[in-house]
């Protein structure tokens, strides 16, 4: 095994338990936002998709290939992160009026 | 001032170091989605991750094409961008599948160029970059084609059923075998692209064969699964390409979709196995059953729920899928308004599968201008029924069911409930006697303490909003 593979493992596992601890402490209110989230971070595959879109002299089904999953890459990253926003903005909190807080009984 | 030695930097460093961004603003994005406050400046952080990762990729060196590369992203940006605003929130499932598909099937298209790139002749791969090549094409391909059949199904173009055929498990194993068989030929040497586009065409009938099986309820479960697996996927083509920015950020969502599927299963009280395997939806309740739990259930009248909840101190509202089908948001918004002028206390008992995605039920709410302090998670709530006046159940039924609680015949035992049945008076709003979505019956309808207010959710609700109001 390579040593440039033996350190890309080791990032992955990093990755994972990275991601388990952060993603442990969304709350359930927000896993909607949350999937759409990761939906559009997965749309990093486009810089995958760029540079094997980017290899010079490719056969024409190929040439296809590349720039359609540049095409599905790009409407993934930009409507991942679109929607994400929209749902987010919908989330406030209570407007605290004078009365609200007064009645409040906790 | 000292000159820093900027020179020793090559180009391929600096993409590198832009990567780095990339990766700390993506963690920082779901670090802040830890906080409905602060969670939209996340999103926005992650997006400018992003476009340093797109904008350092065009500097990679020998990179050609770039114009119709740019072209292709001018075209496909205001599309993914209008499919995103357009979208209902109620759709928001559907949505979210669709991208998850349209990810990992670029994966699968890229890990197919590389091999032909880099696999003119056999035995010219190394194992780890073999390996990950058919793994991605095969994870990002069942992920492609499973998701645009949840979408299908979401989106109601073909039925929510549970579709089956006889020996459907063994053909699925059968196709997992000569994938594998096929995947092995690739790693042991045999590198020949059609081995690859094989791997793919049947990776792609598997991930259809896959969903079709899973019943609509279940689709959270599924949903949360496949962006694991694009997740995974992705972090795969970084194997494949070499790029670490593409192994942590495919890893960060396929721990998220991995944990997000085992919360959604351990919601419906059934391993993750049996979701995918079990094809819940065909279950049959046994008539003796139903007509065993069948006693008297009472009607009720919404001037009477009114008086009920307008003199009530504490309300708790269930909300149901039944309440977004019915379109019943924003009334119930209003209902719990009118409820504060006379000083009620209200909140909102969200089931973590209330909704056709995890968190749906949450989304939709605060569509309808519902303040995310007063929607509680199912162990927040459950202790505080034992002190609600009423529960208001609105087109919600398995979720509130005790026989999960209390009958270990019942397909539903072990499946965690909102104790609705602890409150001191229960009102069940429903169009009909029907069982629910699983199909089983619910005892808490002929609980001495529940009355049935019967009728569309939406109409039901606007009528309790004038009863309320005249009370």
């Amino acid at each position: 095994m390579s040593v440039s593979f033996l350190i890309e493992l080791t990032v992955l596992i990093l990755a994972a338990f990275l991601g388990v601890e952060v993603i442990s402490k969304v709350p359930t209110l927000l896993h909607t936002p949350l999937m759409s989230g990761t939906n559009a971070i997965h749309g990093i595959v486009i810089v995958g998709a760029i540079i094997v879109a980017g290899i010079h002299g490719q056969p024409v089904w190929l040439r296809i290939v590349t720039l359609t999953a540049v095409a599905l890459a790009t409407g993934n990253v930009v409507g991942g992160f679109v929607v994400t926003d929209r749902m987010l903005e919908m989330f406030k909190r209570r407007k605290p009026t004078p009365t609200d807080e007064a009645e409040k009984p906790e | 001032m000292i000159a820093l030695p900027l020179a020793s930097i090559s180009r391929t460093d600096w993409i590198s170091l832009a990567y780095i961004v990339t990766i700390v603003c993506f963690i920082l994005a779901l670090r802040f989605l830890s906080d409905p406050a602060h969670a939209r400046k996340g999103n926005w952080i992650g997006a400018f991750g992003m476009a340093v990762a797109i904008v350092a990729t065009f500097f990679q060196p020998g990179l050609k094409n770039i114009a119709s590369i740019i072209i292709v992203m001018a075209i496909a940006a205001p599309i993914g961008a209008y499919a995103a605003r357009a979208v209902k929130m109620t759709a928001m499932p559907q949505m979210v599948a669709l991208f998850n598909g349209v990810g990992g099937g670029a994966a699968a298209l890229i890990s197919l160029a590389d091999f032909h790139e880099r696999a003119p002749a056999p035995d010219r791969l190394a194992l780890s970059t073999s390996i990950a090549v058919v793994l991605s094409a095969l994870i990002g391909s069942i992920s492609f084609m499973g998701s645009l059949v949840a979408f299908a199904k979401l989106q109601e173009l073909i039925g929510g059923r549970p579709i089956q055929y006889p020996g459907q498990q063994y053909g699925n194993l059968g196709l997992i075998a000569v994938i594998a068989g096929l995947g092995i030929a690739i790693v042991a040497g045999y590198e020949h692209l059609w081995v690859l586009v094989v791997i793919i065409v049947l990776s792609l009938a598997f991930g259809a064969l896959f969903v079709l099986p899973i019943g609509g309820a279940d689709m959270p479960v599924v949903i949360a699964l496949l962006n694991a697996f694009t997740g995974v996927a992705t972090a795969l083509t970084g194997f494949v390409l070499h790029q670490n920015v593409l192994i942590v950020s495919g890893m960060l969502v396929g721990a998220s979709g991995t944990l997000l599927t085992l919360m959604m299963a351990r919601a419906m009280g059934r391993s993750v196995a049996n979701v995918l395997f079990g094809a819940f939806g065909t279950l049959q309740v046994t008539a003796a059953e139903v007509e065993a739990a069948g006693g008297a259930v009472r009607p009720t009248t919404p001037e009477d729920v009114a008086v009920m909840l307008a003199y009530g101190q504490r309300v708790v509202i269930v909300p149901g899928y039944g309440l977004a089908v019915a379109q019943a948001q924003h009334a119930v918004r209003e209902l719990a308004t009118e409820l504060e002028k006379r000083g009620v206390d209200v909140k909102y008992a969200i089931h973590p599968v209330a909704g056709r995605m995890p968190g749906h039920m949450n989304v939709l709410l605060a569509e309808a201008n519902v303040p995310y302090d007063q929607l509680k998670e199912m162990d927040e709530i459950n202790p505080a029924f034992d002190q609600t006046d009423v529960a208001l159940v609105i087109g919600a039924n398995d979720v509130t069911n005790p026989a999960a609680r209390s009958d270990t015949s019942s397909p539903i035992y072990g499946m965690p409930i909102l104790n609705v049945d602890h409150a001191h008076n229960v009102v069940v709003l429903k169009r009909s006697m029907n069982p629910g979505f699983a199909g089983i019956d619910n005892p808490l309808f002929v609980d001495p303490k529940t009355v049935m207010l019967f009728g569309d959710a939406k109409a039901s609700v606007e009528k309790l909003v004038s009863a309320v109001k005249s009370v």
